[in-house]
Formats: C-alpha cells, sequence, structure tokens
C-alpha cells in the first residue's frame, strides 16, 4: 500500500437495504394466506409426496402443481443447529435452535426456530408444535416459532384444501439488507483528504501518462498500478451536459439544473458536476468553469462559470 | 471467441416471451419465467425432459433482489438434475446469456439447451439499485437518462444531426409495437408531434424518446443440427456471436461509439462472412433505451459512416417497410424488462429469420443482427442468425 499506513485508508459503514415487494402467485398466496388463518399448507407432487411449504413446480417432472393439502401443526424435527447469538430480524431474541420440521402429513421439512433453553434440550426426532403469532398477517413470522410437543402424537394425514381463503395475501415486502464496512481504499483516501483542503489530485499512469481523477490506484487501459500523484484544476471546460427537468427522490436540487462532464484543467478524464451560476438555457459545450465550495462540504457545491472564453472543441473533443 | 470450422451448429428451434406489462401481480418471479419457458418449449414441440441444461440471466442482484436466481428458479425451468449456470452482464445479460448457451452447443456440450432471462421492474426499483449511497462519494445528480443525455448531445455535436431525430426513432418504434402483442406500450394515438411535444426530461431527451419499466421474460431453445432437423418449424441459425466489454469510464474512452461495440460487430461479421452488413443485413434489433441510441449505433455497428448515421434514420431506411429495417418489435422503447430486454432483442432477430414475427415481419428477412450493451456502454453482446445453415 506504497507507504500509506492502513489505518489512513477511509472506513465508514454502508447498509444496503430495500423493501422488495413479491407478488407471490396461486400457490405462495394460498400458503401464507393459511398461516394467517391458522391453516398450513403443502402441495402434493406428481410421485404422491407433500411438500410443506408448498413449491409451484414439481421438483421431479417440472409440471404444475396445485393440488394443496392441509397438514397438521405439530411434526418431527429432522435435523437442527444452534443458534447462540440471534442477529436482527430473526424470529427469537434468545438464543434458539434453528430446526427443520417435518409436520405431520409432510414428506418434506419446514425450516424454522425452535424456543428451548439450551441445545441439550433439542434433538432430532424431537415432536414439536407450532407456535402462532398473536397478529398474523400472512406472512412466514405468522409461526412465531415451535416449541416442544412430546405428549404429541402425530395427529392425521394430510387432506385436500381448497386453498380458498376470503381477502387473499397476494404479496409480500421482502426485506433486504446488506451491511457492510467500506473502504474507498489507498488512491481515493488521498484524493478524499486533498479534496478536504479544496485541492483535487489525481494519479498519473507511468505507462500511457494519462492522469485518472478521481485516481483509481491502477490504470483500467494499461493495467498498471498509478502512484504519481497530480493536482489538477481548479478550472477546467464543460465536455458535454444536460438539463435536468425533473427530481430526484434524493437529491435537495430545484429543477431544472445543468449536469456536465467538466474535464479539469489537466486531467485526462471527466467528472461530472452540477453547474450553476448561469441561467441553464445559456450552458455549452466547451464553457470554462471553476469550483464553489461550501463550508464543511467533501465535493465542491457546483462549477460556475470562469469568465474567461470558451475552449475550443478542438482543445477538449477528444474528452467528449 | 473465434468460432471456427469444426464447431456444432446452432438452431433456435423455439421462442417464448411474455406479453410484457407495467406489473404482473398475478405471477411470481417463477411463474412469469415458466410462462416465457413453457412458450418456447411449446414452440418447439419439445418436453422439460427434452432439455439437457438450463442457462438463465438476469438483471444485477439489488435491481429486483433475487440473489440466487438458479437456486430459486430450478423447479419453475425444469432444471432439477441438469446443469443450471447464471450469467450476469447488466443491460446486456440477455444476450450474453444466449451466448453462453449457444457456446454449450457449439462445443456439443449439451444438444439442446434452454436459455432464459427475466425482470419484474415493478417489484423494485433500478433507479434505487443504481444509485446505492457509498461514502465518501457525491450522490449521482441526474438519474438513468442523465448519465446518458450528454453522450446524446455528444453526438448531436459531433455529427451535426438535426434535432428532430431522437423523435423519428420514437415515432417509428411506438408504430412497430402496435404490431407487436408482446410489447409493453400500444400507444394507439401516437404521433410525430406527440412525441416532439412530450416534456424534455433530461434536455436533449424527451419523456417520449425513453423507455418504459416493464415485467417480462423471454425464453429459447438451442440446439444442435439434429435438433434443427426434428423441429417443427424453420429454425434460425447462429452465423455469428459475440461478447465485448470495456470499463464504463476511462481516459480516452469513445463514449458515442464505444470500441467494445465497434470490436464486438466485426467479430460477429467476421464469424458470418459479412463484409457489408449495409447491404447484407436484412434487419436488426439493437438496444435502444433512449431514441438517440439508433443513430449512435448504426454508426457503431458499421451500417452507417461515423457521423452518418441520422442520415438513415432521418430517410426512413430504418422503418419496417425501409431498406434496413431497425427494431421491428418496437424496441427496447417499447418495452424494457432489464434483465430480459438483450434476449428479446436476440429472440427477435431469430423471429424474423425464422418467419415468425408476425405482423412485423421483415418481407425476405434472411439474415437479422440482435444487439444487446449494458452497463455504461461497458458490456456488448452480439449475434447474427440466418435463415440458412451456416456455411461450414
Amino acid at each position: 500500500m506504497s507507504g500509506v499506513g492502513s489505518s489512513a485508508v477511509l472506513r465508514a459503514p454502508l447498509v444496503v437495504e430495500f423493501p422488495f415487494t413479491r407478488s407471490l402467485g396461486a400457490v405462495q398466496s394460498a400458503f401464507l394466506t393459511g398461516l394467517r388463518e391458522r391453516t398450513l399448507l403443502g402441495v402434493r407432487a406428481g410421485d404422491g409426496r407433500v411438500l410443506v411449504p408448498p413449491v409451484e413446480y414439481d421438483p421431479v417432472t417440472a409440471e404444475e402443481i396445485r393440488d394443496l393439502v392441509e397438514v397438521g401443526a405439530t411434526g418431527t424435527v429432522t435435523t437442527w443447529a444452534w443458534n447462540h447469538e440471534p442477529r436482527r430480524g430473526q424470529p427469537l431474541g434468545a438464543p434458539f435452535a434453528w430446526v427443520l420440521v417435518r409436520l405431520d402429513g409432510a414428506d418434506t421439512a419446514l425450516l424454522h426456530a425452535l424456543d428451548v433453553p439450551g441445545p441439550d434440550a433439542v434433538r432430532t426426532g424431537m415432536r414439536v408444535r407450532v407456535r402462532w403469532a398473536g397478529e398474523r398477517v400472512g406472512a412466514i413470522t405468522d409461526i412465531a416459532c415451535f416449541e416442544p410437543a412430546d405428549g404429541d402424537a402425530p395427529v392425521r394425514a394430510a387432506v385436500p384444501h381448497s386453498g380458498v381463503f376470503d381477502e387473499p395475501v397476494t404479496g409480500i415486502v421482502a426485506a433486504a439488507r446488506l451491511d457492510y464496512t467500506y473502504s474507498p481504499g489507498r488512491a481515493q483516501t488521498a484524493y478524499i483528504t486533498a479534496l478536504s483542503e479544496r485541492r483535487t489530485v489525481g494519479e498519473r499512469c507511468p505507462s500511457c501518462r494519462k492522469v485518472y481523477v478521481p485516481p483509481r490506484g491502477a490504470c483500467p487501459t494499461c493495467g498498471v498500478a498509478t502512484a504519481e500523484r497530480v493536482e489538477v484544476g481548479p478550472r477546467g471546460t464543460v465536455t458535454t451536459y444536460c438539463v435536468v427537468n425533473i427530481k430526484a427522490k434524493n437529491l435537495d436540487i430545484e429543477v431544472p439544473y445543468v449536469y456536465a462532464h467538466i474535464a479539469l484543467d489537466g486531467a485526462d478524464l471527466a467528472l461530472h458536476a452540477r453547474i450553476a451560476g448561469i441561467p441553464y438555457d445559456q450552458v455549452r459545450m466547451g464553457l470554462r468553469v471553476e469550483p464553489v465550495w461550501t463550508e464543511g462540504g467533501r465535493h465542491p457545491d457546483h462549477y460556475r462559470p470562469t469568465g474567461e472564453p470558451d475552449a475550443d472543441y478542438d482543445t477538449y473533443k477528444e474528452l467528449v | 471467441m473465434s468460432r471456427s470450422v469444426g464447431k456444432e451448429p446452432v438452431a433456435v428451434v423455439g421462442i417464448g416471451q411474455t406479453r410484457h406489462v407495467a406489473a404482473r401481480r398475478d405471477v411470481s418471479i417463477a411463474g412469469l419465467v415458466r410462462e416465457a419457458a413453457a412458450r418456447a418449449l411449446a414452440d418447439a414441440e419439445l418436453t422439460w425432459a427434452d432439455i439437457d441444461a438450463v442457462v438463465i440471466g438476469k438483471a444485477p442482484d439489488f435491481f429486483e433482489g433475487v440473489m440466487m436466481p438458479e437456486l430459486y428458479l430450478a423447479d419453475a425451468l425444469g432444471a432439477v438434475g441438469k446443469p443450471l449456470l447464471r450469467v450476469h452482464t447488466a443491460g446486456s445479460v440477455g444476450g450474453s446469456t444466449a451466448l453462453v448457451a449457444a457456446d454449450l452447443v457449439a462445443g456439443r456440450v449439451h444438444g439442446t439447451v434452454l436459455t432464459l432471462a427475466f425482470e419484474k421492474q415493478s417489484e423494485s426499483n433500478a433507479m434505487w439499485g443504481l444509485s446505492l449511497p457509498i461514502p465518501f462519494q457525491q450522490p449521482l445528480l441526474a438519474g438513468a437518462g442523465g448519465f446518458f443525455a450528454p453522450h446524446v448531445r455528444a453526438y448531436m455535436r459531433r455529427s451535426g444531426a438535426p434535432d428532430t431525430v431522437g423523435s423519428l426513432v420514437a415515432y417509428k418504434d411506438r408504430r412497430n409495437a402496435l404490431k407487436n402483442p408482446f410489447a409493453h406500450l400500444h400507444e394507439h394515438d401516437i404521433t410525430l408531434e406527440k412525441v416532439q411535444a412530450s416534456p424534455m426530461l433530461w434536455d436533449p431527451i424527451r419523456y417520449s424518446e425513453t423507455c418504459p419499466s416493464s415485467d417480462g421474460a423471454c425464453a429459447m431453445v438451442l440446439t444442435d443440427r439434429a435438433g434443427a432437423a426434428r423441429s417443427p418449424r424453420p429454425p434460425a441459425w447462429m452465423h455469428g456471436g459475440a461478447m465485448r466489454s470495456e470499463p464504463t469510464l476511462f481516459a480516452g474512452k469513445d463514449f458515442v461509439s464505444p470500441r467494445a461495440g465497434k470490436d464486438c460487430a466485426a467479430d460477429v461479421y467476421r464469424q458470418a462472412g459479412v463484409t457489408d452488413p449495409r447491404r447484407e443485413i436484412d434487419a436488426v434489433e439493437m438496444y435502444v433505451p433512449f431514441s438517440w441510441y439508433e443513430p449512435m449505433w448504426l454508426e457503431n455497428l458499421g451500417f452507417a459512416g461515423e457521423g452518418e448515421g441520422w442520415k438513415l434514420t432521418e430517410a426512413g431506411v430504418t422503418e419496417l417497410e425501409g431498406d434496413l429495417p431497425v427494431n421491428m418489435s418496437g424496441g427496447v422503447l417499447s418495452a424494457n424488462p432489464i434483465g430480459a430486454s438483450g434476449m428479446i432483442r436476440f429472440a427477435e432477430a431469430a423471429l424474423q429469420v425464422r418467419g415468425q414475427a408476425g405482423e412485423h415481419q421483415v418481407a425476405g428477412a434472411r439474415r437479422a443482427l440482435g444487439h444487446a450493451y449494458g452497463g455504461g456502454s461497458q458490456f456488448f453482446s452480439m449475434w447474427l442468425v440466418g435463415a440458412e445453415p451456416p456455411a461450414s
């Protein structure tokens, strides 16, 4: 890492989180609506096996399968693993067992949580029953968890079920979240540090001599590491641009505004920034601009005209 | 990637797609892909048991939140007990996926391969997927159209094209879509004036010059010479196929006409023995998410000289009745399930040379090019298909 200690490299948490929605289709709709009604549904496959949770297509023949059946709310643990440190969003807050439960009447097992005090209280083959959630909405969490049911004998075989309920659940929200620790790396850390002093510092490729801003630590064309730092700008030339007329959700910028590609003097690649300090309809290719900083800003807030004559097209056309 | 003598010829014998719409709330993703796959099998008059392997493609994971489609969709695609693999090249993925499937046939690894690509844009937000809040970086300032609009302006400056060319493309593609029952947009009252009067979103790109957000899937059955001989309908034969990639941003990148696109097309033409694409290719289905990309790709793909592509559009050459029809299906401008869009282009090229394109059939189409690109003009994939088997 060329002389820069790892402690100097920037790091920050990055949370990637989105509530994806999912249309269920007939089979999953029946299954989740059934949970809301404390009814456990499976599907009968072509070979006669009962699959719980149900699937839409036969894993053996690939045919569409729609013969729903109701199974029991008691079952048998087929295997398990102890979860000693439950994470955010898992079924129980205290340590619990992940279990595969073959419900009575089913031929396959369902993954869920078993509420027991410790791993000594779990064994393959133990009898368990569903503990229903108090408030049920048509989701797998309508099963709060499983609990031991040593006394409960197998209740019944699967029986046919229409899968029809009033007000069926047709969609769910499948929230996804990933927690990262993000580091921009050595080259970009140096770039960001220089920006905090309102200087723009790129890196020159030792092979093709092109100056990359922001630097990447390597030249994508030559495939070699870059280390030589080069200060560029602060002035630059608008190589091309567009006028944005629709408001972006996450940005507090009044429309219309100009989004431009700006080749800073000395850089071989344009960066992207907003142009202000000039009516939007007077921005043009070749316009000479300089950065405008705001107090505490990590990047220039925008660029404004310098008042210099426009750059000749031939001087920047290779950068468009 | 050269396709030399000795490889197994690859034939397209089945094509299926969903009717692309804004939201398919009636089916799961499994149900959506199943619909396209079942139609492709029906077209080929084959069953699940006839398929040796399945190759699927989809949009980048954050675009619709399915992280392991190869696991989730094995049942729906009849892939249990068979090789199932997934290809990932952003917006070009539908094309790349078809080419990976084709390679399995060409290399005689498998005799008959089902390939499929999909996306349900209604269950996610592609724009969110493109603008993750990376620490220390300025947020993306302009959205997807804002990323491409400056390149369009650069093209206009470079070529001297009149401002109206983009609207001509949109007007043409939307009218073509009226002849395609699978297209998402069916704007029966479309006029050129309406296109030109639509709001300017990212000047120079107007609303009507942008693609919709769609749910859809597309599937194809690819097979070898023996499989083609059993085909109930005329197959489309692959004459060339290639992929190229380059970084989204690098010093010296030609954003208007990326080198990766030029090289990819040149490779395909070399394989197919095409020396004059403008004369030797009868129809082109290309990935045009914003209307101005038609003239830009016409140049990039060698159908026109630099700065001349817009003249073909303006002269009506690219209309359905023109000398070189482009985007007969209505194109990405009329349906854009991103993960499937590349494969829809490839499938349309195959439909044309099979004579199966229905109302948007180009009379006598013998050779057609399917083109896809993705990322920030970062990935390219193309194939050339013909009505006759390849010469080798």
